[in-house]
């Protein structure tokens, strides 16, 4: 058994709970044994105390690549687990098209295996919509929801077929699961590399309309009226998406989405000289999109925020932008980059705070991203203010194509602990 | 020296006396090639080498006589894509020609902005000569260069540029160009081939040549590739022909003395007609081959000059 740990003197914050004090939270046999203003210290505790620390949550990231099984030399699932810890995150949703696409539900298992083989990591599965995520036949949903998949998606595959997404959510409302759309018209998306607009049309890059997203959320919305499926919409960018799903939740309908910190924090500007470190998918937007993607997270419109991360290696960044592989490194930068919106003043701590835990954690159905007696011990530590730099070559884990190299952030992740054990920090 | 760049691997974000550096001293090379004297000393013992990743003979024909014309030793190297296939990757072409100490690399490559990314690896100054859709440098240098010895200006001239402009380096490179040397820059193109937010480059838009031609100084065609049909973007060529297509009807709305001019190959009876092609009236195309290997004398002049190389 391992010894209890004792935070004291730090802001507890778990909106969601609503649990937000200063004072002390008590770790024992892996779970919450106790917080509140003022506990007593029991014999042999570890004791935490640092001075102007935030004390939430474990981050539930509820939309990451690992790159097993299939893409070992961009990353592995012990590389991504180091890069998690020191981002915060204990509890990850790993997208399935890998190779082999997770399928089968022993491939789901496998996962979740693998997860806990990491002992800092849970990692939830997704399970793939259809066969391979080749947007065919559907995949075995049941068998897979019962192997513990969480929700059902072809990753950054777009289910581009209407009646297959119709007859998705249908089946996947019998197991009560999402399905989880990457919202992007492939026929108007094929070939392109940038947002198309006037950057596009300098660099000479083939382009992705905006459109291309809003037109597959507006069908998907009215797909989840048709079915009473519930359709979640995966790493939103553009206003225009953003005011149908706006739209859809004041209609009532099972609609929810996700963005991820590029989308807030950059813009299409970011790809300058050809840089394919920001090379994205969806592509990097205008300010416009930007900004209204900013206003989502702050009115509801937006439910959670994912990492989006995309492993990806230097062999697949290193290459004439359109052929460059999309995708950026997002683990050891989604609490950093969220804070900037808070030190901007566009979301409040509490708001980025639940959009990082509780509520991914509410969309994926699982016990995670709560600070209350009783609940697992999955926990970040980390002070607001401290600054530290992004630099690609030098972040935790393997994949280190990170869009945001060379940004200043101010927010350090100071420890995590994963079922109280402490694994970073 | 007013050139103030190591490589040159597009024409936006040049300034105006960078291209006027580069015009006044191919003036003096279009003088220097019609004399018959040469200059064989200025780029002897360099290496210029000539890496096309797509065919195009006529480019690098004008970049070979011009590096031979200044006593370069000119090497030229196709690379078919399908060596890319094989797992060979820019970089590791990067790597080779470092080991061969070149020192002028001209780059030819169907992707936008590869020559940016060999820039950043080669030690060679790297020269643009097509990339993709994005930009084709001394492309519009020849054409400027070509107006601007018939029209004596460039300032104030009306430019029509028709036909593919979404797919035309030449079409991004002319436009960048135009604009900031002072003259009206107009694209002239079924909306299917126009990029978008193309006014945004400082050039009006049109999608009828009637209206797009009309009192232009100079009427610029561009190639129609054929895949562009093949794609769906325009229905066939001779309905690209009936609309878009120059013949000496829709010429007839232009300024009786204006020039008309094409990148070629072209493709005749698609986007021009070969009466006007063939007009020694009115088009300037094979002048405008003989201001190609002045330009690119120009260029590899300047580039071996080498600026910011000496400094610290």
């Amino acid at each position: 058994m391992s010894p209890d740990t004792l935070f004291t003197g730090v802001r507890l914050l778990d909106p969601a709970s609503g649990v937000d004090l200063h004072g002390d939270l008590l770790v024992r046999g892996g779970r919450i044994a106790d917080l509140g203003p003022g506990l007593g210290r029991p014999d042999g505790a570890i004791v935490i105390a640092e001075d102007g620390a935030i004390l939430c949550p474990g981050l539930v990231d509820m939309r990451a690549a690992l790159g097993e099984p299939g893409y070992e030399y961009r990353e592995t699932i012990a590389s991504a687990a180091e890069a998690a810890a020191a981002g915060g995150i204990t509890t990850l949703a790993a997208l399935p098209d890998s190779l082999p696409a997770i399928d089968d539900p022993a491939l789901v298992r496998l996962l979740r295996a693998r997860g806990e083989e990491t002992g800092s990591l849970t990692i939830v599965p997704y399970g793939a919509v259809t066969a391979g995520c080749r947007g065919e036949e559907l995949a075995e949903l049941g068998l897979l929801a019962e192997a513990g998949a969480v929700a059902f998606t072809d990753g950054n595959r777009a289910i581009g077929s209407a009646r297959l997404m119709r007859v998705s959510l249908a089946y996947a409302r019998g197991f009560g699961a999402r399905i989880v759309q990457h919202p992007e018209e492939p026929s108007l998306a094929a070939g392109g590399a940038a947002t198309e607009g006037e950057l596009a049309t300098r660099l000479g890059l083939p382009g992705i309309p905006a459109a291309a997203e809003a037109i597959l959320v507006a069908r998907d919305i009215r797909l989840a009226a048709l079915t009473g499926g519930a359709v979640h919409f995966a790493h939103i960018s553009t206003a225009e998406a953003l005011a149908l799903i706006r739209q859809a939740k004041s209609d009532g309908f099972a609609v929810t989405c996700d963005t991820a910190p590029p989308y807030f924090d950059l813009n299409e500007t970011a790809i300058g000289d050809f840089r394919t470190y920001a090379k994205l998918s969806p592509p990097l937007r205008k300010e416009a999109d930007r900004l209204a993607v900013v206003a989502a997270l702050a009115d509801d419109t937006i439910d959670a925020i994912a990492s989006d991360h995309q492993p990806r290696d230097a062999d697949d960044k290193r290459q004439p932008f359109a052929q460059a592989t999309p995708g950026g490194a997002g683990l050891a930068t989604l609490l950093g980059v969220t804070l900037a919106q808070v030190h901007n003043g566009a979301l409040t701590l509490a708001r980025a705070i639940e959009l990082l835990t509780a509520q991914p954690a509410a969309l994926l159905r699982i016990d995670a991203g709560r600070l209350a007696k009783g609940r697992p011990a999955d926990l970040c530590l980390f002070h607001p203010e401290r600054i530290w730099q992004v630099e690609a070559g030098r972040l935790p884990g393997k994949a280190q194509n990170t869009p945001f190299d060379g940004r200043a952030l101010e927010g350090v992740v100071l420890g995590t602990w994963k079922a109280g054990r402490r694994v970073f920090g | 020296m007013s050139y103030r760049q190591k490589h040159l691997l597009a024409i936006e974000g040049l300034h105006p006396p960078e291209i006027g550096h580069l015009l006044d001293l191919a003036e003096s090379y279009v003088l220097l090639n019609r004399s018959g004297k040469t200059q064989r000393d200025l780029l002897r013992g360099r290496t210029l080498i000539n890496l096309f990743f797509e065919d195009s003979t006529r480019t690098r024909t004008s970049f070979e006589l011009a590096g031979k014309r200044l006593g370069a030793d000119v090497i030229n190297m196709s690379v078919s894509t399908s060596s890319v296939s094989k797992g060979e990757t820019l970089l590791d072409t990067a790597a080779t020609l470092n080991a061969m100490h070149c020192d002028l690399l001209v780059v030819r490559h169907d992707q936008s902005g590869a020559p940016n990314l060999l820039a950043q690896k080669v030690d060679a100054a790297v020269i643009n000569a097509g990339d993709g859709t994005h930009e084709h440098p001394t492309q519009a240098l020849l054409d400027a260069l070509t107006i601007r010895r018939r029209k004596g200006r460039l300032q104030g001239l009306t430019v029509a540029i028709c036909g593919d402009i979404l797919h035309s380096r030449v079409a991004r490179s002319n436009i960048h160009l135009l604009t900031t040397m002072g003259s009206r820059v107009r694209v002239v193109g079924p909306p299917t081939l126009m990029p978008a937010e193309a006014e945004r480059l400082g050039v009006e838009v049109f999608h009828d040549m009637e209206r797009g031609l009309a009192d232009v100084d100079i009427v610029m065609m561009l190639r129609l590739q054929r895949e562009r049909m093949q794609g769906g973007l325009v229905p066939s060529a001779r309905e690209y022909f009936r609309f878009f297509g120059l013949d000496a009807a829709k010429l007839s709305v232009a300024k009786p003395d204006a020039l008309v001019m094409h990148p070629g190959p072209m493709n005749r009876g698609v986007e021009i007609d070969s009466a006007v092609a063939d007009d020694p009236l009115r088009s300037v195309i094979r002048e405008q081959v003989e201001m190609g290997v002045a330009v690119r004398m120009a260029v590899l002049d300047t580039l071996s000059r080498g600026y910011g190389r000496n400094e610290p």
